[in-house]
């Protein structure tokens, strides 16, 4: 749940019209416009993931809409993406209210929805999704057993909140009811994900910070800040109260209404006590909070950490990997959707795109700010060794890493916080969710919000 | 003597007759105005207007403020009043507007003082009129740029490590950062105050300018003070502007939730950011009961300060 990725991001946003990846290709959108047209004849030997399916006159006067928020639909990798396939891709960024409200209300004025697990669900039930055909991806093989079959290297992955392997499958294309196990049809195809904790200030905190009850620690008291975006920022919350020993949650991602009491109860008596400097909602704001000196400690967003330092502020990304059952990431994974309105060419050209998503471009163009992609494996033929080595591999690096805009982000030998992508993954205990007590707890934070 | 003075010289005389004036010539002289069809026709552009962009949306509102719904976006088509019963069984709706009409009735304080002050000057200070004219244009040039971009220049100003403490700090005033000054509700009343005040001016202005000055003479001749000039002329006189001036800064503050959220950094809650969370996870019936209860809220203040004062014979003066 990170909106404004772009806005903020050190990079300003013209770099996007005129980027310089490491294939140093030009995706400037004149050139993606015109290599559109012209690729439109060729289309079959250009594309990266072939193109047998569709007539070339055909598909030059297809759009896809895919819309969803800024830190996962890129225009970046749209431009790639119609550049590569020959029809138009076309980014729209919402935040993530505005686009479940969206797709919900609205359903036909998006072709490819861009989900977390629990949109997926809500989507689902209201069925304005088509269920996609697994046999039609080609590398569904080789995504990430975390999503597909919900373990990964022989453990299970936490359940709590809506796990992506949770809303992942459906009984039948049309199915509005979430299906427990593998089916061969699926509400939604993993894109890019990542495990949220805290930032904090090395300078100003003298000790490592790796457990979540330190965002609550009274020494920290006025320098603190949580994330305001309720159905996560409980979970946040959750994470430090279970932390310090205080409460044993059944389900932090599904709490039961006295749950949902003590957190609340206890946030209050918090931000009362003046733990709380403030609250946050985009990334924007948390890095600013970070970089202006407001606070020493919040939950934040890994490429939020990254955006800080490069404002040459020192700033941790705390690793707070599982011990004695407590602590551990909160996981979120966005991917795309199908709509329901989707059908012949469109829905052909459509899974042409689902396809190349998954085909590495993007995951390499991710994993240059901090993300992952679910197919690693394509991804690393996009990324340098170095860049492989330090994103995924948390060694440190042997050369300058650059964002994906090309702007130096990291100094050689720097080494990424919370170590190895398996690591992170692997510390996981929870996931982004929507509670079924979800009114009630949007009541009682607006009461931890008035108070 | 100047056009302008001619002007405020001949409250009823024809020499005023300003464009506001045909609006409102359709109610005053409604006893011998066009009659049945034709009346309709003249409201037709308007209605057409209203009725698609305005009334059917929030009749819409309305019907989904009754209806049942799953919790999960769908809406079910059963009558009920529990929306309405749960926004008013919860302490949480007493303290949203609490805290609303705290903020704005600070801010209508802030602005009216501001406001009113400042078109005081410009009329009765600023002897050239065009002078008078260029300063009260010279107000507007802040709002030539977003609100949003207005109300975050504050936060680099207010900050702890912001330019109001470094100047502090550095003179020997402070010892410690004012953390009050951002994140607070000081903080929103302070960027309230700062986009709204030309909300109070523009009427205030526009009352005070056509206060006839022979009055403000005739009693200064009588012998009456600075004092009672203002208490028997000029705040009756401009009445109307600061009613009008009300109207846009309190409803502009009750209905707003973005200022709330980033100035106090998300301290503080108002009754449309807490529609805005339970929009954002599709709770639309409990939403639309918030919103139609907000609506009859701020159309009953907005009709208590219109019982104060004849807005529709100010605007046709």
């Amino acid at each position: 749940m990170k909106e404004k990725l772009e806005a903020s991001d050190p990079t300003p946003a013209s770099k996007t019209d005129a980027s310089v990846t490491n294939s140093g290709v030009d995706v400037s959108r004149r050139t993606v416009l015109k290599s559109a047209a012209a690729l439109a004849g060729v289309a079959g030997t250009q594309a990266i993931t072939g193109f047998p399916l569709i007539w070339a006159q055909d598909i030059k006067n297809i759009e896809l809409r895919h819309v969803g928020v800024s830190y996962s639909v890129v225009k970046a990798i749209g431009d790639q993406a119609s550049k590569d396939l020959g029809f138009k891709v076309t980014m729209q960024n919402l935040d993530t209210s505005a686009a479940i409200n969206r797709f919900v209300t609205q359903p036909n004025t998006v072709d490819i929805a861009d989900v977390e697990g629990w949109q997926a669900k809500l989507a689902t039930k209201r069925g304005v999704l088509q269920g996609i055909e697994v046999k039609k991806i080609k590398e569904f093989e080789n995504i990430l057993p975390i999503f597909t079959k919900g373990e990964f290297s022989g453990k299970v992955v936490s359940r709590q909140g809506i796990s992506p392997y949770e809303a992942m499958y459906i009984s039948k294309p049309d199915a509005t009811e979430l299906h427990e196990g593998v089916t061969p049809w699926a509400t939604f195809l993993p894109q890019v994900y990542n495990a949220d904790s805290m930032g904090y200030r090395p300078d100003l905190i003298k000790k490592e910070i790796t457990e979540w009850k330190e965002l609550i620690n009274p020494a920290y008291k006025g320098k603190a800040a949580i994330l305001d975006v309720p159905a996560i920022g409980i979970m946040d919350a959750a994470l430090c109260f279970e932390s310090a020993g205080e409460i044993k949650y059944g389900n932090k991602g599904n709490m039961t209404k006295s749950e949902i009491d003590f957190t609340i109860n206890r946030l209050i008596e918090l931000k009362k006590q003046g733990q709380f400097r403030a609250t946050w909602t985009t990334f924007d704001q948390s890095v600013q909070l970070m970089a202006a000196g407001e606070v020493i400690i919040q939950s934040m967003w890994s490429p939020a950490v990254a955006a800080v330092r490069v404002k040459g502020m020192p700033c941790i990304y705390a690793p707070v990997n599982l011990k004695g059952g407590k602590e551990g990431y909160r996981g979120w994974c966005n991917g795309m959707a199908l709509m329901k309105h989707l059908s012949g060419k469109k829905l052909d050209a459509a899974y042409e795109y689902l396809n190349w998503y998954l085909s590495g471009w993007q995951g390499g163009f991710v994993a240059r700010y901090g993300y992952y992609s679910p197919v690693p494996s394509t991804a690393k033929k996009f990324l340098t060794a170095n860049e492989w080595d330090y994103w995924y591999e948390g060694k440190p690096a042997t050369a300058e890493i650059l964002d994906p805009y090309g702007v130096p982000m990291e100094k050689p030998g720097a080494k990424r916080d919370g170590g190895s992508f398996i690591e992170r993954v692997t510390n996981i205990s929870c996931w982004n969710t929507l509670m079924d007590e979800a009114q009630y707890m949007n009541k009682r934070w607006n009461d931890f919000k008035a108070a | 003597m100047t056009a302008g003075t001619t002007d405020t010289l001949s409250a009823d005389g024809p020499s005023n007759r300003s464009s506001a004036e045909a609006a409102s010539s359709k109610t005053t002289a409604s006893s011998s105005g066009p009659s049945g069809g034709m009346a309709w026709l003249y409201v037709s552009p308007l209605v057409l207007v209203l009725v698609p962009f305005f009334i059917a949306p929030i009749f819409v509102v309305l019907v989904a403020s009754f209806l049942e719904h799953d919790g999960f976006g769908g809406m079910l088509p059963h009558f009920t009043l529990a929306n309405y019963a749960g926004v008013f069984s919860a302490d949480l709706t007493w303290r949203l507007y609490l805290s609303t009409v705290k903020f704005a009735a600070l801010t209508w304080a802030g602005t009216l003082v501001l406001g009113f002050w400042i078109a005081y000057f410009l009329v009765f200070h600023v002897r050239n009129q065009l002078l008078a004219i260029g300063l009260f244009l010279l107000c507007t040039v802040p709002f030539w740029t977003s609100n949003i971009i207005r109300m975050i220049s504050w936060i680099p100003l207010l900050g702890k490590n912001g330019l109001v403490n470094s100047i502090l700090l550095s003179t020997g005033v402070i010892h410690q950062p004012l953390e009050f000054l951002l994140f607070s509700d000081f903080a929103v009343v302070v960027a309230y105050v700062h986009q709204l005040t030309i909300f109070m001016i523009v009427p205030i202005f526009n009352a005070m300018s056509r206060i006839d000055k022979r009055t403000v003479e005739a009693a200064l001749d009588a012998g009456a003070s600075r004092l009672e000039i203002m208490r028997y002329i000029v705040v009756p006189l401009s009445k109307n502007g600061i009613a009008l001036g009300s109207i846009f800064v309190l409803s502009i503050v009750m209905g707003d939730f973005f200022v709330v959220k980033v100035m106090s950094g998300g301290g503080s809650a108002s009754i449309v950011s807490a529609l805005f969370e339970d929009i954002a996870v599709l709770q639309y019936p409990p939403a639309a009961a918030n919103a139609v209860i907000l609506l009859i809220v701020v159309v009953t203040m907005i009709a208590l300060i219109l019982r104060t004062v004849d807005v529709r014979k100010e605007i046709a003066r």
